[in-house]
Formats: structure tokens, sequence, C-alpha cells
């Protein structure tokens, strides 16, 4: 297990889980987005500032997003759709979950690539048929893995990925979501 | 010391289940004075909260308790709830045991020298105290159970007996451990539509290369690991009852055996928004977990006769339906009753010792509960991963009552 490098703290991980158990107030955390209208259905969203572990957090550096609606939908395609960024958020969160659980089982990865495709009707958000959808309708996600390990524990390196995954959890269960005018 | 009326023993025993008499049985061979006190009858769980067509899921060649052994004709069989009442009186009756019935057990506290037990019919002095009350005193409901519209009848396994107490139309069983499809199963049967919403669980065939799944689990040593070699106990202690039934066809009912008798499969209950269930979009998930679960299993058993005779065989990988619904109206009349096939609890609202952790459990090692003289058997892979079967409560039983005595001896 020593000579297993694929850059994930492991053992930090399994020492957090240690003393989360005993404080379940310290894993409390708040994560914070600020968006600003440009123009348009353009916008740009920061993210630096964070709560947890009972103290405001910091980035290392501000993230800066721009989300825009492209061409095809008469917009000026300033940057991805917004339901792509769910897509940025399930592919990274389920290859983070793969290098973890890879770290912690002993296994070396050489390459961890996917695929992230969602099935989105349109109809929906136009408002052209009430019985579709707004969001998706169905999710694929397709790894491909070169690692040292036989394909079932591959398949299990990412079953488990997606058992502890946020974004995983977060798009298949419903989620109490609040909207207010301050 | 203390009040002379009271009666003083070294031992109380709590529940005279298997674990209780199994536990009286070892404290008799020591001369160890004790009673079992127990709030009904003997077996009395297996006599009052089971449903009708409910048989053991262990073969009865492994039913065996100290010094006694399942002798009749069907050794490949399983045992009906009425056999196994007969089977633990048996037992109950040849081992002598100091049974009290009718007498319910309302505290337990600690005093300078033991525990003071009071029940329906006295308080008793004990040096030491066994909990063998079992680990599934009541049904565990998801919180979501209360958003549930009035127009739906709600019933949990301890209510329910057969398929014609609940309404006629859709039945929604949630949870798939062996209650789950096995209510699922017969409630189809009956003719009233079965959707099974369905969260981790544990896939097993009821039998692999010739022999029942369980052969295997008892030959491979797999059910004799031992609580301090499982890697995460907390985990193992959790795990639902494995996806078995005990009928005279040694049939397997997986998912794949409810999805052909016509079984809607869906994912986990999420939530009651608007008078509408969720289901979580996982499901395809809790299948792959399952699957590879049960494969690992099995390569297990392979490599425990490796050379033998006979081919490994793999069951095919649970199918997902085309299409899983992830939401229900659950006021349209399509779904009548909900079965909550979710799990169940020890209570131990009587117990007023500190020894419960923030969610609930007892803290116990192996047994050894984090109290001098206080002992519980009977729980989920308490001291190996067969301790909740009834053939498992022998080893269990006997090593507990090995330190009982020790702790009695040392403080004579």
């Amino acid at each position: 297990m020593t000579t297993v490098e694929n850059g994930v703290n492991v053992q930090a991980l399994l020492d957090a889980r240690n003393v989360l158990k005993d404080a379940p107030e310290a894993a409390q955390f708040t994560w914070r987005a600020s968006s600003k209208w440009q123009h348009g259905v353009h916008s740009t969203t920061r993210i630096q500032q964070f709560f947890g572990l009972g103290a405001e957090q910091t980035h290392k550096t501000e993230a800066v997003f721009d989300a825009d609606h492209p061409e095809v939908f008469a917009a000026e395609d300033n940057g991805i759709t917004p339901i792509e960024y769910l897509l940025v958020g399930l592919a990274s969160c389920l290859t983070a979950g793969v290098a973890s659980v890879a770290q912690n089982r002993g296994i070396q990865l050489r390459s961890v690539e996917s695929v992230v495709e969602g099935q989105h009707d349109i109809r929906g958000i136009l408002g052209v048929d009430g019985d579709v959808r707004n969001g998706f309708n169905d999710i694929k996600v397709t790894f491909n893995i070169d690692a040292d390990a036989s394909k079932q524990e591959i398949e299990a390196l990412v079953a488990q990925s997606q058992k502890r995954s946020a974004v995983f959890d977060a798009l298949t269960n419903p989620t109490n979501v609040t909207v207010e005018v301050a | 010391m203390g009040d002379p009326t009271i009666e003083r023993v070294a031992t109380v025993v709590i529940g005279a289940g298997h674990a209780g008499l199994a536990a009286s049985r070892f404290l008799t061979e020591r001369s160890i004075d004790h009673v079992v006190v127990e709030r009904g009858e003997v077996a009395n769980s297996w006599r009052r909260e089971r449903w009708d067509s409910l048989r053991l899921l262990t073969p009865n060649w492994l039913c065996r308790l100290p010094g006694q052994h399942y002798a009749g004709p069907d050794p490949d069989g399983y045992l009906t709830m009425g056999e196994v009442i007969d089977f633990i009186e048996r037992f109950a009756i040849l081992s002598g045991a100091p049974v009290r019935t009718g007498t319910n057990v309302s505290s337990v506290r600690r005093t300078d020298d033991g525990y003071r037990v009071t029940t329906s019919r006295g308080e008793i002095h004990a040096r030491t105290v066994v909990i063998a009350s079992g680990a599934c005193n009541r049904p565990a409901l998801p919180p979501v159970h209360d958003a549930v519209p009035a127009s739906v009848e709600q019933v949990t396994p301890f209510d329910y007996r057969a398929p014609e107490k609940l309404p006629d139309g859709g039945v929604l069983v949630v949870g798939a451990s062996a209650t789950g499809v096995q209510l699922a199963a017969e409630l189809q049967r009956s003719g009233r539509p079965v959707t099974l919403s369905v969260g981790e669980h544990v896939r097993l065939p009821r039998t692999y290369r010739g022999r029942d799944v369980l052969w295997w689990m008892d030959a491979s040593g797999v059910w004799d690991q031992r609580y301090d070699e499982v890697d995460d106990l907390v985990r193992a202690r959790r795990l639902p009852s494995p996806q078995l039934v005990g009928t005279p066809e040694r049939a397997t009912l997986d998912l794949n055996a409810l999805t052909a008798m016509g079984v809607n499969l869906v994912g986990r209950f999420a939530a009651v928004r608007d008078g509408r269930a969720l289901f979580s979009g996982g499901l395809r998930n809790v299948f792959a977990l399952a699957d590879l679960k049960m494969q690992r299993l099995l390569d297990t058993f392979d490599a425990a006769v490796e050379g033998e005779a006979g081919l490994p065989e793999r069951p095919a990988p649970t199918r997902v339906p085309e299409s899983t619904r992830l939401q229900l109206d659950l006021r349209s009349g399509e779904i009548r009753s909900i079965v909550w096939a979710t799990g169940f609890r020890p209570d131990y609202t009587w117990l007023d010792v500190p020894v419960l952790d923030a969610k609930g459990r007892l803290d116990h090692e192996g047994g050894l509960v984090a109290s001098p003289g206080l002992y519980v058997l009977g729980l989920p892979v308490l001291r190996r991963r067969k301790s909740t079967f009834i053939h498992g409560i022998e080893d269990d039983a006997r090593e507990v009552i090995d330190h009982l005595a020790g702790h009695l001896a040392s403080r004579q």
C-alpha cells in the first residue's frame, strides 16, 4: 500500500472521520456562491469563502464562473449553460471519489477519464409542454479507468465513489430549496 | 446488605428467547443461581411479532442450540414459526431453564454491588444481568412516514400478518431486506400490484453450487469471523438481512425474481412532497453495490473449496428496469397501503444504566457492556458474524457466561 501514490491524503481523511464522529457540529459546512447578472442571460458567479470546522474559511484564490446560453438559444455564449455546471460537479465529484477510494484500497491509478451526458428536453423550460420536466431526464457517466486492478475492483471503485458522492446524492435525491428576495 | 425482603440472585437474564435460554443453560452448567424473566411466554417474539408465512432463513440442519439439534425428517427444509416455537420451547424444558413468564422488566439500575431489576412482579437484586431481549423489539420507521397522506394505510412488519389484512389495490413496500422481499412477493401473488422501494441491500442466491448458501457461510468460515477481525464493525452490525426466503422449493428471491413476478422496483424512498412520494435516482448503483458484494462473497466461497468438483456459478446481474419511476402520487389511489420493511431496533427504554451511545446503541465489547457485570447477547455481529442466527448463539453465550462467571468469582 505504501507504493500507491494517487495524490490523495487518505490518512488525513480517515483522521477527520474519527475526529468528526464525536464533533458533529464541526462537520457542518456552508458552501457559498455569489452571483451577479451581467447582460442578457449572462451572469458571473464568484466563489471564495465558505464556512466549516466551526470557522470561516477561504479558498486560496477566488474562482469566477461565467454562465450564459449558447448561440442556438439566441444568446452570446459567454460561458457554459447553468445546467452544464451540474455535469462539471458530477464528473469532478465522482472522479475525486475514485481517486480517494483507490488510494484507500491500495490501487494505483494511471488514468481516470469520464464522459458525462445529460439528456435534456428543452420543451420543459420553454413551456412548450407542461408534462416535460425542466431538468435532466437522464444522466449517464462513462468511466475509462486504467489502473493496477481487476475489472471487478475498478467497478467497485466507481460504485463506492457514487455511494460517497455529494453531487451524486444531490442529483439523485430531492433537496429542499428556498429562494427568497432579500 | 439492602432490603432483606428483596429477592437476591447471582444473575438475572432478561428474555426467554433462544439467546436468554442459551445463557441460562451455561449458567446452570456452572451452578450459577439465576432467573430468566420474560415479559410474555418462551419465544415470545416468534409467537407475536412475525407474519404468518414466515419460515426460518437457515436450513433445518443448522438449527442447533447447546445440546439440541434438529432431528426431523427434512434437514434441508426451513422451520415454520410454529416449529421454531416448539424447538425453543423444547430447549427451555430440556435445559430446565428457570423462566418466569409474564414478568415485564420496567427498570434496571446500578447498585453498589450489582443491579436492581424492577419487574411487574417485584424487584430482584442481581450481581450480574444478561440482556437477551432481542435486536428487533420495534420497527424502525423513517421520519418521512409522517408525511404520508392519511388515505394510505401504513403498516409495519409487526402489524402485518397476511395479504388479506391489507386493502385491495396497490402496495408500496419500502425496504428490500429479507422482510421486504418476502412481503413484496406474497403481496404481489395476492393480486395486489407491488412497488418495491430499494435502498442498499444484501443479495444472496438461495443455493450456490448445489448447496444452501448458508452452508457456504458456515463451511467457508465467514460466519465464524470474529467481531474484532471485521474491517468495519459499525457497518457490519448495521447490515440489512440478506434477500433470502425459506421455501420448500429453495427458491432464490432476489430483485430479478421479483421483477419476473411483476413487482415494480423504484429507488430509495427519499421524501414526500405535495402528497407525492419521491424516490432516489440512484437505483442502478445500489444494484451494482449489491452485485459486487455478492460476487466477492461467492469468490470467497470458491476459494474455500478450491480444487473440488463443480464449477463456480455467477447469478445474472440485477436487471435495471427500462425506466424507473422517481415519484408516485400517494393521493391518486394507485397505492392503498405502505408496508415499512425498514428494519428494527432494540428497545432499551427500561435500561437506567448510562450505556447507550449518541445513536441509542448499546456500548459493548463482544457482549461485555460498558458497566461491570452487565452483559448482552443476540445482537448483530456481537462476537461473530453468525451471532444473530439460532446456531450462532452457542459460542457467544458460552464466552459471555465464561466472563460473567469470572466477574462473579472475582467479587465473592
